[in-house]
């Protein structure tokens, strides 16, 4: 992370006025009075996308994608059924696009209108990709987005931008860094971030890779 | 409707504030109002585009200082009205009105977690006729409609290419005024950065956005 990008705590959803907590508590209990609610169900909801979705699904997908060629052509043709084959599908990742980074073509993902994304294989998305700043500038101004985020691409890399205007949500397939070739499916999907399968970050060799 | 929600290409958001090792919610009660905005969509009373224009109708200088969920907390107490399942009474008495049913919840623990892995489609099997084909060049129309679109600002009137027709699906437009789904195809629309945003974008970067036929023309 660079230092232009600030590892804030400050953000405005920690100021939340306590009488919101109140509020929230008192809707649960009116709803779960009027039969419309199960809180069982909240919690297993909660439970899904705090424990079992999440990045380590997408990271999966990326390494299986290049460790094995036939996989990754698939996924490229057919996101649905490929990221299926791994276990992988369901609400907000319903119609998948997936999108692969080259050395001359890097990709990013945002959605400008709301917050679209790939939820089955990145899980919920991070504050940074929800807020004004980014869902802003990511279309008018990606590369200084991806500067900020470490990541100062030569010109002569073609920045492709998809806006998540419609139900079709899009995961980056990144490139696979060099050294990593003795690496098993398991360890590469190690060094798959979240970031990178959003486009931006790229994914660093891993310290032993590059020595030995 | 020129929502501040439609922001790309927007100036004076401020920095991009990044968070490192971020929990997926930062208090329960995000959580909390997360799973009720799932379980209570169970009901079938509105549609994810409705849901997406109820925040859309917050005012833009709420919106901008209320936190994603404060903003999702705010629509679903507005849908629960809208839709009748609660009145505003019970929600500001916070407890049901006397002689009211009680209902069975729509959404389980079991179906939960079905709901979370199956999903909901918006794709729709039916025969529509493609406007375009890949390939083509293509104009997003001007248009400033007061209701919800997925147009945004940014593409309006700009020309750009056909990348790809991604099949049939619900036409936000009327589905979120509950006027029907309308189904039509979606395609993937590449516009030149720099016929978006003119000389200070670079010659070879492009933005996709996903578009229905009712937003194009033939250019």
């Amino acid at each position: 992370m660079t230092a232009e990008l600030s590892d804030a705590h400050d953000h405005d959803h920690q100021v939340v006025p306590s009488d919101l907590i109140l509020r929230v508590k008192a809707l649960e209990s009116l709803l779960v009075e009027k039969g419309l609610v199960d809180p069982a169900a909240l919690d297993a909801l909660i439970d899904a996308y705090e424990h079992k979705i999440g990045p380590r699904n997408g990271a999966r997908v990326v390494a299986r994608a290049w460790a094995d060629p036939d996989y990754k052509q698939r996924l490229l043709t057919n996101a649905d059924a490929a990221i299926a084959e791994l276990g992988y599908a369901g609400q907000q990742g319903e119609h998948m696009v997936v999108i692969e980074n080259t050395p001359k073509v890097h990709n990013l993902v945002v959605c400008t209108l709301c917050s679209c994304y790939p939820w089955p294989v990145l899980g919920l998305p991070p504050i940074w990709y929800k807020s004004a700043p980014y869902r802003s500038r990511a279309v008018i101004d990606p590369r200084g987005v991806l500067r900020e985020f470490g990541l100062d691409l030569p010109e002569e890399v073609e920045v492709r931008v998809w806006d998540s205007t419609a139900e079709l949500r899009y995961l980056v397939l990144p490139e696979r860094p060099a050294g990593t070739e003795q690496l098993s499916e398991e360890e590469l999907a190690a060094l798959v971030s979240r970031d990178a399968m959003v486009g931006v970050a790229k994914v660093v060799p891993p310290q032993k890779a590059v020595s030995s | 409707m020129n929502g501040v929600h439609d922001m790309g290409g927007m100036h004076g958001m401020g920095p991009i504030q990044y968070e490192k090792d971020e929990p997926v919610f930062h208090a329960l009660w995000e959580g909390r109002v997360f799973a009720l905005r799932r379980a209570m969509s169970a009901w079938g009373k509105w549609s994810i585009d409705a849901r997406r224009h109820e925040v859309e109708l917050l005012p833009a200088s709420e919106y901008l200082t209320m936190s994603y969920y404060e903003r999702h907390f705010a629509a679903l107490i507005e849908l629960l009205i809208k839709s009748g399942l609660i009145t505003r009474e019970e929600m500001e008495l916070g407890k049901p009105a006397p002689g009211s049913p009680k209902a069975v919840p729509a959404l389980t623990a079991e179906k939960a977690v079905e709901l979370v892995t199956k999903g909901l489609p918006t794709s729709r099997d039916v025969p529509a006729i493609p406007g375009f084909q890949p390939g083509q060049r293509v104009r997003a129309r001007i248009m400033h409609p007061l209701g919800h679109t997925r147009l945004p600002r940014y593409a309006r009137g700009k020309f750009g290419t056909i990348h790809r027709d991604h099949g049939v699906f619900v036409f936000p437009d009327t589905n979120a005024h509950f006027l029907g789904e309308k189904p039509q195809h979606v395609y993937s629309v590449c516009f030149a950065a720099r016929e978006l945003w003119g000389a200070q974008a670079a010659p070879n970067d492009s933005v996709y956005v996903d578009l229905w036929d009712d937003y194009l023309e033939p250019a």
